[in-house]
């Protein structure tokens, strides 16, 4: 099914999510990779506050290439989403309802998911040139030294995405391998 | 004896690592379209599809088909009459990569260290292999490789009682375990034979032979066109979404190896399988 979101996206909005829906998010959200995951966890660790509110946002597991002059941003494809599972099931917890990435998660995350009624979206690896045309204003807001890893704040339009595991924990990539 | 200068080797090697991040080498390009015609589920095909404006997208205005243009791979097969000129040539290669990634706004992707994890801010070093062959000229393949792929890429030293069907299960292994973290359609390549960093480099460079040329042995040829086939039928997909293309082609190379193993590499690699080759 097709469906238009907005960013920040509440439980409600989260729970009629169906893993193989194709979803355009529109709206804010924010980029986080391994490095900015670390530093996050262990800002929690030792009890310290995160460079951005958790409820209810969306995480972007992406970082961008260089930006040409006069463009928001460069390449701006997913990575790979389980080197991000150490961490997810904490910012989930914190409320965090939706991640964006490509590929498999763990047994961990998708407990967390479903514990906090979130879900995890793919983007199509290896579209970064087509996916930056979604994104309308990019800006560095924490981290800044990590480089391409830094915590981004994007203004998306149409970003084009796909429900692969939703708030019941029903997972699209082992629904293909299974036929 | 010939002399190269190295300042040729530096500018050829910008300019490739500039060109073989925005444009798929030709073999790729054909195979992503046909792909596109033969593909049978319509997430799979809408995917597909994605992929080919991506494409266009990347060409016209300049912007890198993947954010992860890669940690560069450089093949330099060297003419063994060859005398190179005006300084080092490990250098000249580094600094073609530092000037393409750096003016091309191409990602910097490299840390200094794989512990302490600093970004050199420069993509360099590159990891550099050199080959002498026969003859007076210079070859350069510059292969950027992204990480999604590298990282599900695998070896397994199997021993010699397991055989051909240990060798295709292997592959089939990789494959699966793969799945969608690989970005798929993905090119597969397989070494056999050889010792343990033998058959990685065979796999390595597998993955730089034209996607539509098959091994000229022939039953290493019908190897590929079987697992082709079989990495097809796992439904894995565009995406990892679902779908009939899951690889654009298995390339295998092999090599003597000792009576006591049977090496076997699989390196994966997703669908821009990057790569530039140019003869100076």
């Amino acid at each position: 099914m097709e469906r238009h979101i907005q960013a920040p996206i509440n439980k409600e909005e989260a729970a009629v999510l169906r893993a193989g829906d194709y979803v355009y998010i529109s709206g804010t959200i924010y980029t986080a990779r391994d490095a900015a995951h670390k530093r996050m966890y262990e800002t929690l660790a030792q009890g310290g506050e995160l460079p951005l509110e958790m409820e209810n946002n969306v995480i972007y597991y992406m970082g961008p290439s260089p930006a040409r002059e006069g463009r928001p941003i460069g390449s701006a494809g997913p990575t790979t989403a389980s080197r991000m599972d150490k961490y997810a099931p904490d910012l989930l917890d914190l409320g965090l309802i939706g991640m964006i990435g490509k590929g498999k998660r763990s047994q961990a995350v998708k407990e967390a998911i479903v514990r906090n009624g979130a879900v995890y979206f793919a983007a199509v690896g290896g579209a970064g040139a087509l996916l930056s045309k979604s994104i309308t204003k990019s800006e560095v807001i924490a981290y800044d030294d990590l480089g391409t890893e830094a915590i981004r704040k994007l203004e998306v339009k149409d970003f084009p995405v796909i429900v692969v595991i939703d708030s019941e924990g029903t997972d699209l990539y082992e629904t293909v391998m299974s036929k | 004896m010939r002399m190269v200068d190295v300042a040729d080797v530096t500018r050829n090697i910008k300019e490739m690592c500039i060109e073989a991040n925005h444009f798929l080498a030709e073999d790729m390009d054909e195979a992503m379209r046909h792909a596109l015609q033969e593909e049978k589920a319509p997430l799979g095909k809408q995917i597909l599809c994605q992929l080919q404006d991506n494409l266009k997208i990347a060409g016209e205005d300049m912007i890198p088909i993947c954010q992860d243009t890669g940690m560069a791979v450089i093949f330099m097969e060297i003419g063994q009459d060859v005398h190179f000129t005006g300084g080092s040539l490990e250098e000249a290669v580094n600094e073609g990569v530092r000037q393409g990634y750096v003016e091309g706004y191409l990602r910097k992707s490299v840390v200094g260290d794989p512990l302490i994890r600093e970004n050199t801010k420069d993509n360099t070093p590159a990891v550099i292999h050199y080959e002498m062959v026969a003859g007076d000229s210079v070859k350069i393949t510059v292969a950027p490789k992204g990480f999604g792929s590298e990282n599900m890429s695998r070896v397994f030293m199997l021993k010699p009682a397991d055989g051909i069907e240990g060798v295709k299960n292997a592959i089939l292994t990789a494959v699966k375990d793969a799945g969608p973290n690989a970005c798929p359609p993905m090119v597969v390549g397989v070494g056999i034979g050889g010792t343990f960093e033998k058959c990685a480099l065979m796999a390595k460079k597998a993955l730089t032979r034209p996607v539509n040329e098959h091994s000229e042995i022939p039953y290493v040829k019908e190897l590929e066109e079987e697992l082709l086939l079989k990495i097809n039928d796992t439904g894995i997909g565009p995406g990892g979404l679902g779908g009939t293309t899951t690889a654009l082609a298995v390339n295998i190379n092999t090599y003597p190896t000792h009576i006591a193993g049977l090496p076997v590499a699989v390196n994966i690699c997703c669908h821009v399988n990057r790569h530039a080759v140019r003869l100076l």
